[in-house]
């Protein structure tokens, strides 16, 4: 085992075991807590393939931003492990029954994965900025706009749905 | 076998490079809390520190070993390991930024080429955005964690502050480095040299006045100092998030705000001021010694970095705390539009020079 083995698996059980704490545990600032690691593995994952643009944007926008709200909002909601209603025995039962079906379809699609080379080390340049600003604006520059309308449309909604209502003042 | 790959050379290079940059962090840190003291004694009239040491010099000791012998106060209601977990996640993302810096030009000792910078890579500029938007954890989880609605208060405002100003931040660095065409601190640096060439000034001061004002204000809200310093508004809030904290975990919160003031200077210096360059060093390199050259192109990023600081002590004694709505408003309808405009003009002034 060289050492671009050791820190893929270390990466890889740091990243399942993280995704487990976001839900089993209790509290949930631990579970934010628990994601934002999760993201940090994730983004190992994307440096050991090269791709240091994707890893550094993952952590900005995910970690640093995208959880920063998650925490606040749980914060302000005061939530904590006292408040976290209790399901019943049934919602709990079909849990189960979904979440075990679910399991043997990826069980399925994942039966005729060939095993080997799992971690690609030949490391590729288009995750750099550079080769990633020039893919995204020459190919696929149409999907690119298409996705930033999406997104300017999504920010003026929110901002419509978050706006004061102003007060009407019956006159008469 | 491990071992036998590692470059002994390399190791050796980075790791004394790291300690010496982790101890000159901490040691100015502590010696500007002790000329904020100052600075702050001289513009009220007064003496400041003055009894531990000639000048009160010995007075970041007396506080460090103060901290050290305060007793270890962890509130009832307190979660405990975030409690504890927050200090030490401020401090570490403090101290994380400092490795892309170039603190100094390569220089060859014992045919190696050393390079003052311990990791070169080329989305320096994003690296020191996602540590500082980590830095908000740091705050945040110990204000939580506190249990105390002032300290919550505190982290709520903190976290909004930062995100606030990230974005206006962003933004006045988009037309930076759209001058710049490189995220890599060194490159950026080296894009600086000199002071004058081709009949204007080198330095992005000259090019992108308006960033540099955006920028400066932003690195003022990110780091929680006067006059933006809601998060830990004392009037308001009884210190903030740091409100339920004593001994050495206080003091970690105290000191990596200042560590914080000193890596920002850092980056301000190289992004606007050039980094390490300085009128002249074309001469000095040519005509003395090349160990006189590097050390000179520190001094300077030091002397630099230490003016920065010095400014950012004028504005916390001069100027009073906004509101938080009118720290909103400035953010959101002020710095942001402002910054796209500077954006539209950059990049109208790139097409139209380079037509």
């Amino acid at each position: 085992m060289d050492l671009f083995e050791a820190i893929f698996w270390f990466l890889t059980a740091m990243a399942i075991g993280s995704a487990l704490g976001v839900i089993l545990s209790r509290n949930p600032i631990n579970s934010v807590l628990f994601l934002i690691a999760t993201f940090f593995a994730i983004s190992g994952h994307y440096i050991l393939m090269n791709a240091q643009f994707l890893a550094i944007v993952n952590i900005i926008v995910y970690a640093g931003a995208i959880m920063v709200l998650f925490l606040f909002v749980i914060m302000l909601m005061n939530l904590n492990a006292d408040v976290e209603p209790q399901k019943s025995r049934l919602v709990q039962f079909a849990g189960i029954i979904s979440g075990g079906i679910l399991f043997l379809l990826i069980l399925a699609a994942l039966r005729d994965m060939k095993a080997a080379g799992v971690i690609e080390k030949t490391a590729t340049d288009i995750g750099l900025m550079k080769n990633l600003g020039k893919t995204l604006f020459q190919n696929y520059v149409f999907p690119f706009e298409i996705s930033s309308v999406l997104f300017l449309s999504a920010m003026i909604g929110a901002m419509v749905i978050g706006k004061k209502e102003t007060l009407v003042i019956d006159k008469n | 076998m491990l071992l036998m790959q590692i470059d002994w050379f390399f190791l050796v290079e980075k790791l004394s490079l790291i300690t010496t940059i982790l101890l000159i962090s901490l040691a100015i840190a502590a010696y500007a809390t002790w000329a904020e003291r100052k600075v702050s004694a001289i513009m009220q009239d007064r003496i400041g520190p003055s009894r531990a040491g000639i000048f009160g010099l010995l007075q970041p000791l007396a506080d460090g070993g103060k901290l050290f012998f305060k007793e270890e106060i962890i509130p009832t209601n307190a979660n405990k390991f975030i409690f504890i977990f927050g200090p030490c996640l401020f401090m570490t993302t403090a101290l994380m930024t400092s490795a892309v810096i170039p603190w100094g030009p390569s220089f060859e000792f014992a045919g190696h080429t050393v390079s003052l910078q311990v990791a070169d890579i080329n989305i320096g500029m994003l690296f020191v955005f996602g540590v500082v938007s980590l830095g908000v954890y740091g705050i945040m989880l110990g204000g939580w964690a506190s249990n105390n609605k002032f300290s919550l208060l505190s982290s709520i405002r903190a976290a909004s502050q930062a995100i606030s100003y990230e974005l206006a931040m962003g933004l006045s660095l988009i037309a930076l480095l759209m001058l710049t065409g490189s995220l890599s601190l060194r490159e950026i640096v080296d894009q600086q040299h000199g002071f004058w060439n081709d009949g204007y000034f080198t330095w992005n001061f000259f090019k992108q006045p308006l960033g540099f004002f955006i920028f400066l204000v932003c690195a003022f809200a990110e780091l929680n100092r006067a006059p933006f310093d809601l998060p830990e508004a004392d009037s308001e809030l009884n210190m903030g998030y740091h409100l339920e904290y004593s001994s050495m975990k206080l003091g970690l919160y105290l000191f990596a705000e200042y560590i914080n003031m000193f890596i920002s200077s850092a980056v301000m210096s190289v992004l606007f001021f050039g980094g390490y360059n300085y009128p002249g060093m074309d001469w000095v390199s040519a005509n003395l010694p090349a160990w006189v050259f590097t050390f000179s192109c520190v001094s300077v990023f030091f002397i630099k970095i230490i003016a920065f600081i010095l400014f950012f002590m004028f504005i916390r004694w001069t100027l009073p705390r906004f509101r938080y709505d009118q720290l909103m408003k400035l953010g959101w309808k002020s710095l942001i539009p402002l910054a796209l405009v500077n954006m539209l003009i950059t990049g109208g002034v790139i097409l139209w020079l380079t037509k």
